[in-house]
């Protein structure tokens, strides 16, 4: 199994660790990992901007490098939501349709693939708040949704749940949007900082001393609101966690 | 023209901290319900994806279901008009209203007379128009369209009609108590039932087969709005259609579920036909849903039954209020109909959702609602609606991200840091993210550096 590591543009820039825990898990499961050095962004912050045609040279580049691979695996649900439903903006030739089918957020590539069921080495002995993205939740599917009815199921939180000392806490909204949202975070500022400021304060109120997530753009977003409400909640995300992480 | 400036609409809003507070959780409490109620029903997908499937028929055959419906309501004695747009709609109310002599108007709620702003044009012209609905009329005296397409004035406190009603209708300011104002609107209502010379109601669905209308409450307005005056007028967007009475019985099952999480309304009316020595009038309405029906990424929105159940759910229309899209319709179902209407006015709603895709989730007619802001996006950049400075933007992150060259010289800059990256990175001024957010600290290497430095180059 070859496997290409997608490193979103802000894992790269911002969040290292996230990027390096997501390398070691899957090192430590054995499989053989590539990361193309030219990588940069999946196109996704134009495209949902509704610039689809300034994103066709970054899809295009993405493409190039992550060409030839079994699987491309990153750490960010919204940017495997970008390559997998709207990687649009360049003709489908036969390598953009293989590198737009194979490429999977890390949750749904351990969970449904390599079929993980145990982190042995995880330990985390705190009490988390667990936040799926929206495009992790509502558009790959990784757990059940609160607005269709049906038995409840939940891939994160089926690998977290084997790591030993972990707490969970259930916030009254476990899948309201935090506000994110690409630039409607500056575009749309205040109903932005409003849904953050929300989101963040009702895992708190629900005892959480980590919100952790497949997705790190909304804990970027979300832990600037925690601390600028003075919340003693950190953020984690669960690449890390798998990893050994023990906060 | 400018554009609708929702952010700064939104702020407003926001400042207010018992509205918003208030407004968020009543919404929240609704959707809750509407959990509740469609977790009940075993075969809530599959009604689902029938209601979808009926509309989806009857809008592909809507022609043949249109001149179906005129036959059967003719033949049932009522009198049949056809309006272009609201401008026609308003002038056939007028004609119609004038050939009787008929200077009250009593209404049940309606969307589409606000769409086509028909208040505003009969009252210039001499007709009293009195709202009955509740809601619709504490909006009315107060001046404002309604906030949301089911619960008109939901982003008001009972405080706020307390006022609303000292002031129009001669209540104790003081008194806020709920039954207290709905019984002094139902008092000061009742009067207008017994002396109005025309009655009007929207409709939630129009039969083809039997040439009914069906208009569904839970105040029994529209009944006395109906069976008091002497004229009825019913004004009927051309999307309402369903082929069969048959097909009622899903969207019955429906609408007050997915709408306000209760089983049905309280009462669902048929009018079918005038009473004897009265007139029953039916003003089927296009105002661009013909144009609309052959949009291709766009009619499906046509499906809507306007149960208001995707503004519930919306974390961005709780936090904002309906008024914020100064818009007919808001919420999720209005940032993909009100571009249709006037794309530069409207060309920033599309932009005031997270794309989250919830509203898609709760549409009882299965609309891809967010996959339709996604591609309204996209046509406002191509026709050029996009202010400067996002544009300006979009095409610099284009290119410094379509080049390895020049995104590593952009985040791998030495002492780049916070001053630089989230300008970058965010594609707008430093200031918008950290008025109420810290921003994110760079680290001291990329995951790049630090990927060469231990493993190595392949």
């Amino acid at each position: 199994m070859r496997v290409a590591l997608f490193i979103p543009c802000y894992v790269d820039a911002f969040f290292p660790e996230v990027g390096i825990a997501t390398l070691e898990l899957l090192e430590r499961l054995g499989i053989e990992v590539a990361y193309p050095l030219d990588q940069t962004c999946c196109g996704q912050p134009m495209a949902n901007s509704g610039c689809e045609k300034d994103a066709a040279a970054t899809e295009a580049l993405f493409v190039r490098n992550f060409t030839g691979f079994d699987y491309v695996v990153g750490p960010s649900g919204s940017c495997v939501h970008h390559v997998r439903d709207h990687l649009t903006a360049i003709d489908q030739t036969p390598e953009v349709i293989a590198v737009r089918a194979r490429t999977y957020e890390l949750v749904e590539f351990l969970h449904d693939i390599v079929k993980v069921r145990d982190f042995p080495w995880a330990e985390f002995p705190h009490s988390v708040g667990l936040h799926i993205g929206c495009s992790t939740l509502r558009a790959l599917k990784t757990a059940k949704m609160s607005e269709i009815a049906g038995a409840a199921f939940s891939k994160p939180l089926q690998l977290l749940s084997t790591v030993r000392g972990i707490r969970f806490v259930t916030p009254d909204r476990p899948d309201e949007c935090c506000g994110f949202g690409g630039t409607f975070s500056v575009f749309e500022e205040p109903v932005s900082a409003k849904m953050g400021h929300d989101k963040v304060t009702d895992h708190h109120n629900a005892g959480a001393e980590y919100i952790v997530s497949p997705d790190m753009s909304c804990l970027m977003h979300q832990k600037g609101c925690a601390e600028r409400l003075g919340l003693p909640v950190k953020f984690i995300h669960i690449a890390q966690i798998l990893n050994g992480d023990r906060g | 023209m400018k554009p609708i400036d929702h952010a700064e609409a939104s702020s407003k809003f926001i400042e207010a901290k018992d509205h918003l507070d208030f407004h968020d959780r009543r919404l929240w409490d609704l959707r809750k319900k509407r959990d509740r109620e469609t977790e009940s029903l075993p075969e809530w997908e599959e009604l689902r994806a029938l209601a979808s499937a009926i509309k989806e028929h009857t809008l592909t055959h809507l022609a043949d279901y249109l001149e179906q419906f005129e036959a059967n309501a003719i033949r049932n004695g009522a009198i049949v008009h056809w309006a272009r747009d609201a401008a026609e709609h308003n002038q056939t109310v007028c004609e119609i209203l004038g050939s009787h002599g008929a200077r009250t108007l009593v209404k049940a709620k309606s969307m589409l007379t606000d769409e086509c702003d028909m208040r505003p044009f009969l009252e210039t012209r001499g007709i009293e128009v009195i709202e009955t609905d509740l809601g619709e009329r504490i909006q009315q005296l107060d001046d404002e369209p309604p906030s949301h397409i089911v619960v008109p004035a939901v982003h008001k406190l009972r405080t706020d009609v307390a006022a609303v009603f000292s002031r129009t209708l001669g209540t104790d300011p003081g008194n806020s108590d709920v039954h207290y104002l709905a019984e002094s609107q139902r008092q000061t209502t009742r009067p207008h039932f017994l002396e109005a010379e025309a009655g009007m109601t929207g409709a939630n669905f129009a039969i083809a087969e039997t040439g009914s209308i069906v208009v569904c409450t839970n105040e029994g307005n529209a009944d006395l709005s109906v069976h008091l005056p002497k004229l009825y007028i019913a004004s009927v967007g051309i999307e309402k259609l369903l082929p069969r009475i048959e097909h009622l019985g899903v969207f019955v099952r429906m609408l007050s579920r997915n709408a306000l999480g209760s089983p049905i309304t309280q009462i669902t009316s048929h009018f079918r036909a005038p009473r004897p020595g009265t007139e029953m009038h039916i003003v089927l309405v296009d105002n661009g849903r013909s144009e609309r029906l052959g949009m291709a990424d766009f009619w499906y929105s046509l499906k809507c039954i306007r149960c208001g159940a995707c503004m519930n759910t919306c974390p961005v229309y709780r936090r904002s209020g309906g008024l914020s899209y100064g818009a007919t319709y808001s919420g999720p179902i209005g940032v993909i109909i009100d571009p249709t209407f006037n794309l530069r006015k409207y060309s920033a709603l599309p932009f005031a959702s997270t794309l989250n895709g919830s509203c898609t989730n709760v549409c009882p007619v299965k609309i891809n609602i967010h996959e339709q802001i996604y591609k309204w996006r996209q046509v406002i950049a191509e026709r050029q609606q996009l202010p400067f400075v996002k544009k300006e933007a979009m095409q610099i992150a284009g290119k410094v991200l379509s080049s390895p060259k020049l995104y590593r010289a952009a985040v791998e800059a030495a002492g780049a840091g916070a001053e630089y990256l989230p300008r970058f990175m965010l594609y707008n001024r430093l200031n918008p993210w950290g008025r109420q957010r810290e921003v994110p600290e760079a680290p001291a290497a990329t995951f790049r550096q630090w990927y060469v430095k231990n493993r190595g180059k392949r």
